[in-house]
């Protein structure tokens, strides 16, 4: 009976232990590719390691592509999205969740309804809105399709249902006035939801590249992926230089995942339901 | 006790002013949200019908053309139905392996006594939040003919790896080989807590029945864990049938359009994009949109149906 649990924990060790292995290997090898000239990253039979670490491809990056810009320009579109997402999601999830109004379910049903639809149904006419108001190429343009989210609405209507009605009754019975009672009662108790609906939207933000593509027509508006598309096509053949560039658009993200994995999981598994 | 009595009443039947008073509050606070849905999702889709409905060449007159669109979509359009059988295709080669290993994977990590446990779902979830756009790049030159790392690994077990992108045959496999990797780990932490919510008695009670390992992944472990399945190839196939990314960065460049080699890699959103974005004709893309909606929901509703008769215990 030892024997084979023993046998068993080895080799579910093992399996892990490979698959892990498997999983990190693109990684990895983007990270030391970037360090190799070209020769040696077509080099057959492949080497592990670079010959000697030397920056000369992040520096020919930077002269090519201003990277540190389009770094700049992920985050100030990232943040806009967050704080309009968190924002209008919790304000209408807690009207869904602790006001009754006349209407109140058939809208929410609406609401849930729109998350069936593809962003690729809206895509053409939020481009032509966006083109009739001067938006291409501008921030506010970017963020435009970004600005609320009806998962994000769920997501906080659910979690605020869980917050007692008795407190919030008895602020109102002491005078407190309904913003007050939503900025110093409600939003505090949603701090867990708030968490994982930032990760998450910080994510999608970070990712999005369809919508960018079609609206940011200089350099100078490029996000991450965006720069990093356009700099990869530009020298196709150039892996040595494409993968600095991956490396520099990886980091950013997997560094705060590093630093906060724990939330980051469970965030994505709550809301896993979108 | 006369007032406590009074707001209890007043709190189970508030007076009318008070009703319109909240309600007045409750659309403060409903305002921003429903403002920004009207400009970003309500009006675009009413838009999005139009659209359909007419031949409109951005910057010159639109034409009405009825269901044309949806007519030559339908009947005359070998290109976009290819796309659709593409994008089809890709659904399905890639949602099955990545939910059937993330479940493997969750299953063995699933152990209170497993050390490392940690570590290991740390790992296998990183690749979720790479930008999928540069590990697309890495894909590209991992999966190159003859210097590639996976023909290199698959020729050191004997086996002559095929052309990849290069190959028409090949090019969707190495897509969905790149999208299963990086997708597992999310899966794979739904997958956990599932398994994490169901009830250790019952896994005990089974086992004190005489139940093997096997037995009770199957008749307990599995049916308990199918909501989280559902959830799972839910999300899959929709992810899956708005494939667009992937292919746009590992079969494009500058000289030819994404969707190579032959069309093999066309996705139905790629063909939009083509046919919207390069002459900037609006019509007869978003009628392809609504297809693409249409085609979403019936393959979901599908899914809810087979999924909750296969494992109905």
């Amino acid at each position: 009976m030892h024997a084979t649990t023993r046998t068993v924990d080895v080799s579910k060790y093992l399996l892990l232990t490979v698959g892990a292995l498997t999983m990190l290997t693109p990684l990895i090898w983007m990270v030391l590719a970037s360090f190799k000239t070209l020769p040696e990253i077509l080099a057959f039979p492949p080497t592990l390691l670079p010959e000697q670490v030397n920056l000369d491809n992040y520096h020919a990056v930077f002269e090519t592509a201003d990277f540190v810009r389009y770094f700049f320009n992920s985050v100030v579109i990232a943040a806009i999205s967050v704080v309009s997402v968190l924002l209008t999601s919790s304000m209408a999830g807690y009207a869904f969740a602790k006001f009754s109004f006349p209407g109140r379910d058939a809208l929410f049903v609406v609401v849930l309804a729109t998350l069936m639809i593809p962003f690729q149904v809206r895509v053409i006419p939020l481009y032509v809105l966006a083109s009739d108001l001067s938006l291409l190429n501008t921030y506010a343009g970017m963020v435009l399709p970004t600005l609320v989210d009806a998962f994000g609405i769920f997501l906080m209507r659910q979690y605020m249902m869980s917050i007692p009605s008795e407190l919030i009754e008895s602020a109102r019975v002491d005078g407190a006035g309904e913003l007050r009672i939503f900025v110093s009662i409600v939003l505090p108790l949603a701090k867990p939801a708030l968490s994982a609906l930032t990760i998450f939207t910080l994510v999608m933000s970070w990712e999005s590249f369809l919508w960018p593509l079609l609206v940011a027509s200089t350099p100078d508006m490029y996000t991450l992926p965006l720069g990093l598309a356009q700099f990869a096509g530009r020298f196709l053949n150039r892996t040595d230089l494409q993968m600095a560039a991956a490396t520099m658009t990886v980091v950013p993200l997997l560094i705060v995942f590093l630093l906060m994995q724990k939330r980051f999981i469970e965030g994505m598994a709550t809301t896993g339901m979108k | 006790m006369t007032t406590l009595v009074e707001r209890g009443e007043r709190r189970a039947r508030p007076s009318r002013s008070l009703r319109s008073h909240r309600t007045r509050w409750a659309f403060v606070f409903l305002a921003p949200s429903l403002v920004l849905f009207g400009l970003t999702v309500f009006y675009p889709m009413a838009r999005a019908l139009q659209y359909s409905l007419y031949h409109w060449p951005l910057g010159s007159a639109k034409k009405f053309v009825g269901l044309d669109n949806y007519r030559r979509l339908l009947v005359d359009d070998g290109d976009f139905r290819q796309s659709v059988v593409v994008t089809l295709y890709f659904t399905v080669l890639s949602v099955l392996p990545t939910i059937l290993v993330a479940l493997f994977i969750a299953v063995l990590l699933n152990d209170a006594r497993l050390r490392l446990r940690g570590l290991f779902r740390t790992i296998y979830f990183v690749p979720v939040v790479t930008s999928l756009v540069a590990v697309g790049y890495v894909w590209r030159a991992l999966l190159e003919p003859s210097f590639g790392l996976v023909n290199t690994a698959l020729g050191w077990v004997g086996i002559s790896g095929p052309g990849w992108l290069a190959s028409p045959d090949w090019a969707l496999e190495g897509i969905v080989l790149m999208t299963v990797w990086r997708d597992l780990g999310f899966y794979m932490v739904i997958f956990l807590a599932g398994l994490q919510a169901i009830p250790r008695e019952i896994l005990d009670a089974a086992r004190i029945d005489g139940a093997g390992p096997w037995r009770r992944f199957r008749h307990v472990t599995l049916p308990l864990l199918n909501p989280s399945i559902m959830l799972a190839g839910v999300i899959g196939v929709i992810n899956g049938l708005q494939l667009f990314t992937q292919v746009y960065v590992m079969t494009g460049s500058a000289q030819q359009l994404p969707g190579g080699p032959l069309s093999s890699t066309r996705s139905v959103v790629i063909y939009i994009v083509e046919q919207t974005f390069r002459p900037l004709e609006m019509g007869y893309g978003s009628a392809a949109a609504f297809l693409l909606f249409v085609l979403i929901m019936i393959v979901t509703l599908i899914q809810f149906r087979l999924v909750q008769r296969r494992f109905e215990y």
